[in-house]
């Protein structure tokens, strides 16, 4: 009974040498350093780690971090998708060169994107464009900096997906749209979610590229730098701490709900 | 046992360990370090002359000073007391410079922005109480704190009255980012009193210019000169040392000293904990020599040695009404009254500007 029940097992098991070495080194390099910042924010008291989080300068900082995070996880996914399909599934000239830039913007050091949006979109502007020390040069930043995550988690799905079974669909009668809604997107969506919730991640803690131009939105990572030089250490933890654990929720729902429709 | 079992518990034990091993870990770290703040300081190794230096000391600095520091120490190499010695040197925010020595980072000669930042490594002995028992007070250098203007001084500026006029944009660093920026603020409240102004009337003055005039903080100085110079804003408020330098880089900038401003006083040390004292001390004798302060001088810091000073009195103008922090009440008083994260009085009127403060 109970043997019937057990997953199917691999070929390679898993020995104890890899799971415990495989431990160790999340540990050391993941769990240590999260934990550290939970003890530095509830060492001094419950009390103070709670004025630290609720006090309007942390909460507003908190939602537009958050609500920043979301819009760029959102907009990437969408973006992100579609750019994938245009290099994998269109021909034109050019189209490896494209394809190498994709990654460049991890290359880049954050600080010299965020200088270079500030000479493109600020006062002097060759476009006239003046969107730095707004709110929406915040989410272009982002964008900027969070592109490769979706664009090449979709690239490797798409380019093993089955186009038998588009071109079944379509002999059927299946109109494009339907064929992208019932056949495409399923299989992509998983996909999708996970590099969505990479870029979601890697915008809640950005810091190099924001601080030049934001002017005076209230970002969370740089109240915590404020925290920091205003010796504050506490404080940043407590507010550091808020983020990793929302973040956390949100990473869960999205692979849930990745994990919902993979089914 | 079956098989599930076997499979399934020593997971979940490694799991837990790990987690429990982590907290443990962290508890004791925590408790014996003070400060979350890592050096983010940029290195650079300069053997500075010396091809085989028998001795190297780590110098560790705020870093608009670094040109200065780099032809400091290759001066200091060719004389008899620096024969030999070399330098390896990181500069980054004064504020993070401190907080990494304060948590480790190997130095034998610190210098930061504001004194402040030396005070937490008083606190924490790596520099010793009489760090500034000497007759330059442990002051290194000046500077004050100066309107940067474009280029002709299109609109005018020229006094502290100018700059909450309607529709001038000014730009200073946020002083919650940045403890360097704080000089600036301050140097506007001090004006006011200067000119015989209450110090509420002079804390209305530097709300009127923090949430009417004062468009974008930026979190350093070196940020807010480079929004200034894309085209941002009509003053910046900045060192005289750092304009001095935007000019001679070749920006479209000039600089206005105002009437009353404050002196800036950048403190440097040798640290308690350092294995080279003899040579360390050395190099902080010979900054403040004729030759050393000579080369603060070219290189736009005010000499604090008054025979090297008076050469200089064409490049560096003594402003009628300038005074130091002492005339605020020093930095002690000053940080509780104006800058403390929970009550100051400026960190009010930044959070009545809507720019990021501290959360605490």
């Amino acid at each position: 009974m109970q043997r019937a029940r057990t997953a199917p097992r691999s070929t390679v098991r898993p020995g104890g040498l890899a799971l415990g070495l495989s431990t160790l080194y999340l540990s050391v390099i993941v769990l240590l350093p999260l934990a550290a910042v939970a003890v530095k924010a509830v060492t001094q008291s419950p009390a103070s780690f709670w004025q630290s989080v609720t006090n309007p300068t942390s909460i507003k900082a908190l939602v537009i971090t958050l609500v920043a995070s979301l819009l760029t996880a959102v907009i990437g996914a969408v973006t992100g998708t579609l750019v994938a399909w245009v290099l994998v599934r269109d021909q034109f000239p050019g189209r490896r060169f494209i394809n190498a830039l994709i990654d460049l913007p991890f290359a880049l050091p954050t600080v010299v994107a965020g200088l270079t949006l500030l000479a493109l979109y600020g006062p002097d502007s060759p476009f006239g464009v003046h969107l730095a020390f707004t709110r929406a040069i915040v989410l272009v930043a982002l964008l900027f900096i969070t592109l490769p995550f979706v664009v090449r988690s979709v690239q490797p799905v798409l380019l093993e997906l089955d186009r038998e079974v588009e071109e079944a669909a379509a002999s059927l009668g299946a109109s494009n749209g339907v064929i992208f809604r019932r056949i495409i997107l399923p299989a992509l969506l998983p996909a999708i979610l996970s590099g969505a919730a990479l870029a979601f991640a890697r915008a809640v803690g950005e810091i190099g590229s924001l601080v030049l131009i934001v002017g005076k939105v209230q970002i969370a990572s740089i109240v915590i730098f404020a925290d920091i030089e205003s010796d504050a250490p506490q404080a940043a933890a407590s507010l550091s701490l808020v983020l990793i654990v929302v973040s956390l929720i949100v990473l869960v729902l999205i692979r849930r709900l990745g994990g919902r429709v993979g089914h | 046992m079956t098989r599930r079992s076997e499979l399934w518990r020593p997971r979940v034990l490694a799991v837990l360990s790990a987690a429990v091993t982590a907290m443990t870990v962290a508890a004791c770290g925590g408790s014996s370090d003070t400060n979350a703040g890592g050096g983010g300081g940029a290195s650079s190794s300069a053997s500075a002359g010396a091809s085989d230096p028998s001795t190297t000391l780590n110098l560790v600095g705020y870093s608009t000073p670094k040109k200065a520091y780099d032809a400091l120490t290759t001066a200091f190499a060719q004389t008899s007391a620096g024969k030999g010695v070399g330098f390896s040197q990181s500069f980054g925010a004064s504020g993070s410079q401190s907080r990494a020595v304060d948590s480790g980072q190997p130095a034998d000669v610190v210098a930061f922005s504001t004194t402040p930042d030396m005070t937490r490594l008083v606190k924490d002995k790596i520099v010793a109480s009489d760090w500034d028992a000497n007759p330059q007070k442990g002051f290194s250098s000046d500077s004050v704190v100066v309107f940067v203007v474009r280029k002709g001084n299109p609109k005018h500026i020229s006094t502290w009255d100018d700059l909450i006029k309607k529709g001038t944009d000014v730009i200073t660093p946020n002083p919650s980012t940045s403890g360097s920026a704080r000089w600036n603020i301050l140097a506007g409240y001090g004006a006011q009193l200067k000119q015989g102004k209450s110090p509420a009337e002079a804390l209305a003055y530097v709300r009127t210019l923090m949430t009417k005039n004062v468009s974008t903080q930026p979190s350093s100085a070196s940020q807010a000169l480079a929004t200034f110079t894309t085209g941002k804003g009509d003053v910046l408020l900045d060192y005289e040392s750092d304009a001095i330098a935007a000019e001679k880089a070749g920006d479209a900038v000039q600089y206005v000293i105002p009437k009353q401003t404050l002196l800036i006083q950048t403190p440097i040390a040798v640290t308690a904990k350092s294995s080279h004292q003899t040579q360390a001390k050395a190099f902080l004798n010979w900054q403040w020599s004729t030759a050393g302060q000579t080369i603060w001088a070219q290189k736009g810091y005010r000499p604090v040695d008054q025979s090297v000073a008076q050469k200089f009195t064409s490049e560096f103008p003594t402003p009628p009404q300038l005074f130091t922090i002492q005339y605020l009440g020093g930095w002690t008083k000053v940080k509780k009254t104006f800058f403390d994260p929970a009550s100051g009085s400026i960190t009010k009127i930044e959070q009545a500007a809507g720019v990021p403060t501290a959360s605490s």
